[in-house]
């Protein structure tokens, strides 16, 4: 199986460009290459699913992770994240009032995070949600400055109707979007005192990249811009053409009376927008080293597509260096792959999310919040001692014992001084029940493993493993001396 | 400009290592001098920390927020601390207490991430920066071998001025829990893989770290006060205690972003930061370490001069910071708040660039030359002895 894949691999490094990328690895691809497509491309991957692709060739089974691909959540959001709160409702309340208006909005904040996690377990297209949470990265906004579950809720549903649609539309339909709004001060940006923050990021962070468009289009692009806002009442786009610059604007050497939408056609038909998605794709999903030859045949293709998300993702998940050795385990996995990735693969049966949303926070990951508009930095960044030991600390509770793991999962932080008194009991005894109620049947997933033909090994680490203590171990403890591994940290 | 890309060459000619490195010895022995810092997460307002208490116009910005005049505790005849503010009292009178006022940076950002970032990185406002200041110190100039690592971030996932790092950076809540986990950690491997390598080298340093903490524990007899600044601070102190040496602790108060309902909570902040510094000096006079500890407060921004309409404040500029110590010069520096001059957003001007404070560190507290690790000059501060 090792020398046909590297067969493969070579046919389609001599082939690249000249053939069609369906035609590179026609024969079924075996166990341990569905696991590395179904990992990568998704969260883990039960026994099952890998049997099932691995009868497939590599081309079959990225056509079939397009086609079954989803557009919407299959998990009902909290009722909560579906109201839109206007601001300014703090006048003329009480003390209490508001308290117990911040202690809703916290827990609404904490469901929504929930519903994400449960979504991202249940869903029937792990790659949809790992696009999602791509473009979530890219796409930055915060609940810590949008401050509306609600916004932050329509934002992500936005981004996973769009995830392997077109980004073009999606650029677009963002750029409009009230979280973004709210988040890069378009709400705010008016003809007499234009706010660049938008203009800014578009550049730098969504589109071109740094460096390739001076500080005189931002400025001009910032004057295009205004006039799209809110409208607070409702928490809806509004065009404001009253605060809208009519004037003509010089960006990326064109120059007309253009408004926000004629920028981004602008930034678009730039040849730079194409490879900085295509290098940032790259990134999530093959190597932190793109290949800048590959990296502009991508692009290429992307942009004639007329910015088919698929079509670049097709090119990439199908190239020579997706599946390379060299490039095995050169991922670090972020924390929504660990924790994710870890209870999916593994089959855990998860009745209340809740526990997660604060193991995902305290290993740096705290869903719809990036740290700032540039995203979580990934990679290397992800692992400090504090998060590595908290990874490590987790896994050893996750396989503990087949039966029971009521001793179970770190508390949750913040939760005990963020909410006060009988809230933060219930709050807490939810946690607990949580943890009570999942459930792992070591011996059914050691005996479907194997009933695949894998090994524990090859489903769990994507290089081998650096400890010797593992291949004497059994059952459950050798799960666990894998997951312990320092080689379980990557993918 | 000028000075980013003449920066930009030295560190492409690789000059930055070959520059003299002025009064540096091989072994540092300047790292035993300790450097704590504290972050007042969420932008903490001077003005109602170091209160200009006898400028008519804070009270006429703050009529609803102003410290009243009567319960501010005077440190001259125009300054004085907030109320919460009096376990700091001794060492101001100790003489171990500056209050260094209108520190800030040009073209200040006012978004809590960015302007931490500059804080972190000591970068300009239009520069961008990757590591933290602290891990460009490090990088040129590692604490010795035996020290248990150079910095520890004590309660954050965020390593702020230790981001990026390449030498030894730990990050643990609690000193116990780490040494008890750090089992799950083995000090040996190597790897072609960078991610692997990168994993293996931080289980390396827990490894490391936690075999040097647990040797040679002093006992600890402070007092520490309850919640979580407090119990940063015990592990802080443990340490210190626990290890034979550490060249940076951070700690984190959060909570300062103080828009609505700011009297009751930013005292209570307050309070919890004064009781904890207090705790914080005990234990370190316990140790023996006092006269070799050096803490200094900072925070992204400070808060607008003028109160809002929720009770609260907005994120403003200039700031003013504590740095305490057994070699801390007391005293006021920097300048008063110009509340009669705000800029255009209403926000004060700054006198003290914050890289001075980090200037300060790096040359006279240990030693470092510190244009290598800014790539500008900053004034030093005469807040140290000697």
């Amino acid at each position: 199986m090792l020398e046909a894949s590297r067969l493969i691999a070579g046919l389609a490094v001599a082939a690249a460009g000249l053939l069609p990328a369906s035609w590179a690895g026609a024969a079924a691809m075996g166990p341990k290459e569905a696991y590395h497509l179904l990992n990568r491309a998704g969260f883990g991957a039960t026994p099952q699913e890998v049997a099932q692709y691995a009868r497939l060739s590599r081309a079959q089974a990225v056509d079939k992770l397009f086609r079954e691909s989803v557009a919407a959540a299959t998990t009902p959001p909290p009722e909560s994240a579906l109201e839109y709160l206007p601001p300014g409702r703090l006048r003329g309340m009480s003390e209490e009032e508001r308290k117990a208006l911040f202690r809703e909005q916290r827990e609404t904040a904490i469901d929504l995070r929930g519903w994400w996690v449960r979504e991202m377990l249940a869903t029937p297209s792990p790659l949809s949600e790992r696009m999602t949470l791509f473009w979530h990265n890219h796409f930055v906004s915060s609940l810590q400055k949008v401050k509306s579950a609600k916004l932050m809720y329509r934002q992500n549903e936005l981004l996973r109707r769009h995830a392997l649609g077109n980004f073009r539309t999606l650029l677009h339909a963002v750029a409009k979007d009230p979280a973004m709004l709210i988040y890069l001060d378009s709400a705010t940006n008016r003809k007499e005192q234009p706010n660049e923050n938008f203009a800014r990021e578009v550049m730098e962070l969504f589109t071109l990249g740094e460096g390739r468009y001076t500080e005189r289009d931002i400025k001009e692009a910032a004057r295009a811009f205004t006039g799209w806002s809110l409208d607070p009442r409702s928490g809806e786009f509004l065009w404001r053409m009253g605060i809208h610059d009519h004037g003509v604007k010089t960006v990326l050497g064109r120059t007309g009376d253009f408004d926000g939408d004629a920028v981004l056609d602008i930034l678009l038909a730039q040849s730079h927008t194409a490879e900085f998605i295509v290098e940032k794709l790259w990134r999530e999903f093959i190597s932190p080293v793109p290949d800048p030859a590959e990296v502009r045949r991508v692009a290429w293709g992307f942009r004639n597509s007329g910015y088919e998300i698929k079509t670049a993702l097709r090119e990439l998940l199908l190239s020579w260096a997706f599946w390379a050795q060299e490039n095995r385990g050169v991922l670090v996995k972020s924390p929504v792959d660990w924790v994710v990735g870890s209870l999916r693969q593994f089959g855990f049966q998860v009745a209340d999310p809740l526990p997660f949303v604060f193991v995902l926070r305290q290993l740096g990951q705290d869903l719809f919040a990036p740290p700032n508009v540039k995203g979580w930095p990934g990679g290397e960044a992800w692992i400090n001692s504090a998060t590595l030991l908290a990874r490590k600390q987790f896994a050893e509770r996750l396989f503990r014992a087949d039966a029971s793991m009521t001793a179970g999962m770190p508390p949750a932080p913040g939760e005990r001084s963020r909410t006060a008194g009988k809230s933060a009991d219930a709050g807490r005894e939810r946690l607990l029940r949580a943890v009570r109620e999942l459930r792992f049947d070591s011996r059914l997933w050691l005996a479907e493993t194997e009933r695949a033909g894998l090994t524990p090994e090859a489903v769990m680490l994507a290089t081998a493993p650096e400890r010797e203590s593992v291949p004497q171990a059994q059952g459950i403890q050798r799960i666990r001396l894998l997951a312990l591994d320092p080689a379980y940290q990557v993918k | 400009m000028e000075r980013r890309d003449f920066f930009k060459v030295l560190a492409a000619a690789g000059v930055a290592a070959w520059l003299p490195r002025s009064g540096w010895a091989a072994t540092p022995a300047a790292y035993r001098n300790l450097l704590v810092l504290v972050e007042l997460k969420g932008g903490n307002d001077g003005l109602n920390t170091a209160v200009p208490y006898a400028d008519p116009e804070y009270y006429a910005l703050r009529p609803r927020l102003g410290v009243q005049r009567e319960t501010v505790l005077q440190l001259d005849s125009r300054t004085g601390l907030h109320p919460r503010l009096a376990p700091l009292l001794p060492l101001w009178r100790a003489g171990e207490l500056a209050v260094v006022q209108g520190i800030g940076y040009p073209e200040p950002n006012l978004s809590h991430f960015r302007s931490i970032e500059i804080w972190d990185t000591a970068s300009r406002s239009d520069q961008y920066l990757q590591q933290g200041w602290l891990a460009r110190a490090f990088a040129a100039y590692p604490a010795p071998a035996d020290f248990a690592a150079d910095g520890v971030v004590v309660g954050s996932q965020e390593l702020g001025p230790l981001t990026g790092s390449s030498g030894r950076t730990l990050a643990l809540a609690n000193t116990e829990q780490f040494l008890r986990n750090a089992r799950l950690a083995a000090p040996a491997g190597n790897s072609r893989n960078p991610a692997l390598r990168h994993i293996l080298k931080v289980e390396a340093d827990i490894a490391q770290a936690a075999a040097k903490l647990g040797a040679s524990a002093q006992p600890l007899h402070t007092e520490f006060p309850k919640g979580e600044f407090g119990n940063a601070v015990r592990a802080a102190c443990k340490v210190v205690a626990g290890s034979p040496g550490v060249a940076a602790l951070r700690l984190t108060l959060n909570g300062f972003d103080t828009h609505q309902n700011q009297p009751g909570l930013h005292g209570n902040l307050l309070g919890q930061l004064a009781e904890g510094l207090a705790a914080l000096k005990a234990a370190l006079v316990e140790l023996g370490r006092w006269d070799r500890s050096l803490i200094l407060t900072y925070a992204e921004f400070g808060r607008r001069p003028r109160e809002n309409q929720s009770n609260g404040t907005d994120h403003g500029a200039g700031s003013a910071h504590f740095a305490l110590g057994g070699k801390v010069r007391g005293g006021l520096y920097g300048a008063p708040p110009m509340l009669r001059q705000l800029d255009g957003n209403g926000n004060l001007a700054f006198a003290v660039d914050f890289r001075s404070l980090y200037a300060t560190v790096l040359e006279r507290w240990w030693g470092i030359p510190a244009f290598n690790v800014l790539g500008g000059r900053y004034p030093i501060l005469p807040i140290l002895d000697g």
